[in-house]
């Protein structure tokens, strides 16, 4: 895996819902309205995980979804993040224990950032993508103090 | 024939080599202009200039996915193709005062054949990629092909005639010939109405050539996921991205070369370097607006039109405002 110093600055993320209440999804979209510009980091939406650097995923996972996210999080190229916006995607909220969830999101594939909330407030979410941010950074790092070249 | 030396061929492809580059550079610069001027209009704050400088530096280290029913060598291929068909467009036109660097060698019809070329790429990749959305997305490519390139012929052919019926002894369709010939001075009144057809006509076409907003169809990002560019990653994207920016200068100069191709140095009865110097800056400005107006603008001002609304369009409205142009300039030739 590769990584520089420009992937940070130019984040493309894919939205993907694994049986959310739409409550959070709408505070992703809104942290692209005028207010809050994510567009002003170089966050972009993008329409394919191909596309994609991050992988925002909300709501619970329901067992139907269970094979999707894994196939949508193998489809997106490396180097990648995860980030988990929702309470619900991080322990099932307010679905907790329900009898048709397959459990939280970090259970089905490797989570990075969680962002709690239900939903998160615009700023809670730009913060996450800004906790992506240090731990691409501090990964960054580690690569290069332990690259063979040196 | 023309005797070329071994010297001038060396010549040449330095010059190729260097236009290529400054051609990217400035089309990476407009297109962060673009996005930048897009997100003021919205009031927003919006990326840095140099963002799709970043995007381009992170696209080229991630992972390639190559689908498994993709056709691989077509897969990868593509992105080259377009990339470079674009970049051979921009060998043959003339910038402020500099003559293109093959100049003689073509003309603006093979600007129109060459035009097509990218598209035509970008189907190929989208039915060699082997997924429904990036098949959608080719098949209205085509469609939309099909429609814009009637106007886009009849301007080109209309500013050919009139100049054939003016001067009869050169060649019309050298870009060259075009450039240092502005339509506006040899035309009447009526003619002069027919040549703001044409150039609505071009401008109109213009963010269908780019598939921009609203004639972004094939890409449409919110139900065909990306469209033709659905599979794509990595490096082949950022091919993508420097062909999109390539063609946006692209064809935003052949609106210049012709309708403005005016140059301001006579105005300061410059000569030399410095006159070379002038004409490219004013060229740049020039280039600018003409990209504001027809892409940013349009893009922020207006939402996606449908296919079929695209394609009705481009046959009957803008076909009509074409053809009424070529007619009125015609008369006005008659009368
Ligand atoms: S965290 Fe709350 S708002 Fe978000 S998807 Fe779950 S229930 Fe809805």
């Amino acid at each position: 895996m590769k990584l520089n110093k420009y992937f940070e600055r130019s984040l493309w993320v894919f939205h993907l819902n694994t049986g959310s209440c739409n409550g959070c999804d709408i505070e992703i979209v809104a942290g692209l309205t005028p207010r809050y510009d994510l567009e002003r980091f170089g966050i972009k939406l993008v329409g394919s995980p191909k596309h994609a650097d991050v992988l925002l995923v909300t709501g619970p996972v329901t067992s139907k979804m269970a094979d999707r996210v894994k196939r949508v999080y193998a489809q997106t190229p490396d180097p990648k993040a995860v980030i988990v916006v929702g309470t619900c995607g991080i322990s099932g909220g307010v679905f907790y224990n329900s009898y048709n969830l397959s459990g939280s999101i970090d259970k089905v594939i490797p989570v990075d950032v969680y962002v709690p909330g239900c939903p998160p407030r615009p700023e809670a979410i730009i913060n996450g993508v800004l906790q992506a941010w240090i731990k691409l950074e501090k990964l960054r790092k580690t690569l290069k103090d332990n690259s063979p070249a040196k | 024939m023309m005797e070329v030396s071994l010297l001038e061929i060396i010549g040449r492809i330095i010059g190729a080599i260097i236009i290529a580059f400054i051609g990217i550079v400035v089309g990476l610069f407009y297109k962060g202009l673009d996005r930048k001027l897009a997100a003021k209009m919205q009031a927003r704050l919006g990326p840095p200039l140099r963002q799709p400088f970043l995007d381009f530096f992170k696209l080229m280290i991630k992972e390639n996915i190559v689908p498994e029913n993709a056709v691989p060598w077509i897969f990868n291929g593509v992105p080259v193709l377009t990339l470079v068909s674009a970049l051979t467009i921009l060998f043959y036109l003339p910038v402020g005062s500099i003559p293109p660097l093959l100049s003689g060698y073509g003309d603006v019809i093979l600007i129109i054949y060459l035009l097509t070329l990218p598209a035509i790429g970008m189907v190929i990749g989208g039915f060699a990629s082997g997924s429904p959305y990036a098949n959608v997305g080719a098949q209205r490519e085509m469609v939309m092909m099909m429609s814009y390139e009637l106007p886009l012929v009849t301007t080109v052919i209309s500013i050919g005639w009139k100049l054939s019926q003016v001067y009869p002894q050169i060649n019309v369709f050298s870009l060259e010939v075009i450039n240092n010939h502005p339509i506006w001075g040899l035309v009447g009144p009526l003619g002069f109405v027919g040549a703001i057809f044409l150039l609505l006509t071009l401008a109109v076409v213009t963010p269908g050539e780019l598939s921009k907003i609203p004639f972004d169809v094939p890409e449409a990002e919110t139900e065909l996921a990306g469209g033709l560019l659905v599979e794509y990653s990595g490096r082949n994207l950022a091919l993508f991205s420097l062909a999109d920016a390539t063609k946006t200068i692209v064809m935003a100069s052949l609106t210049i070369v012709l309708f403005f191709p005016y140059n301001i140095s006579p105005l300061f009865h410059l000569s030399g370097f410095l006159a070379i110097a002038l004409d490219t800056l004013f060229f740049l400005v020039k280039l600018f607006l003409v990209i504001f107006i027809e892409v940013t603008f349009i893009r922020v001002a207006v939402a996606r039109f449908k296919i079929d609304q695209v394609s009705f369009a481009y046959w009957v409205p803008i076909s009509l405002m074409g053809l009424l142009g070529l007619v009125l300039i015609f008369l006005d030739h008659i009368i």
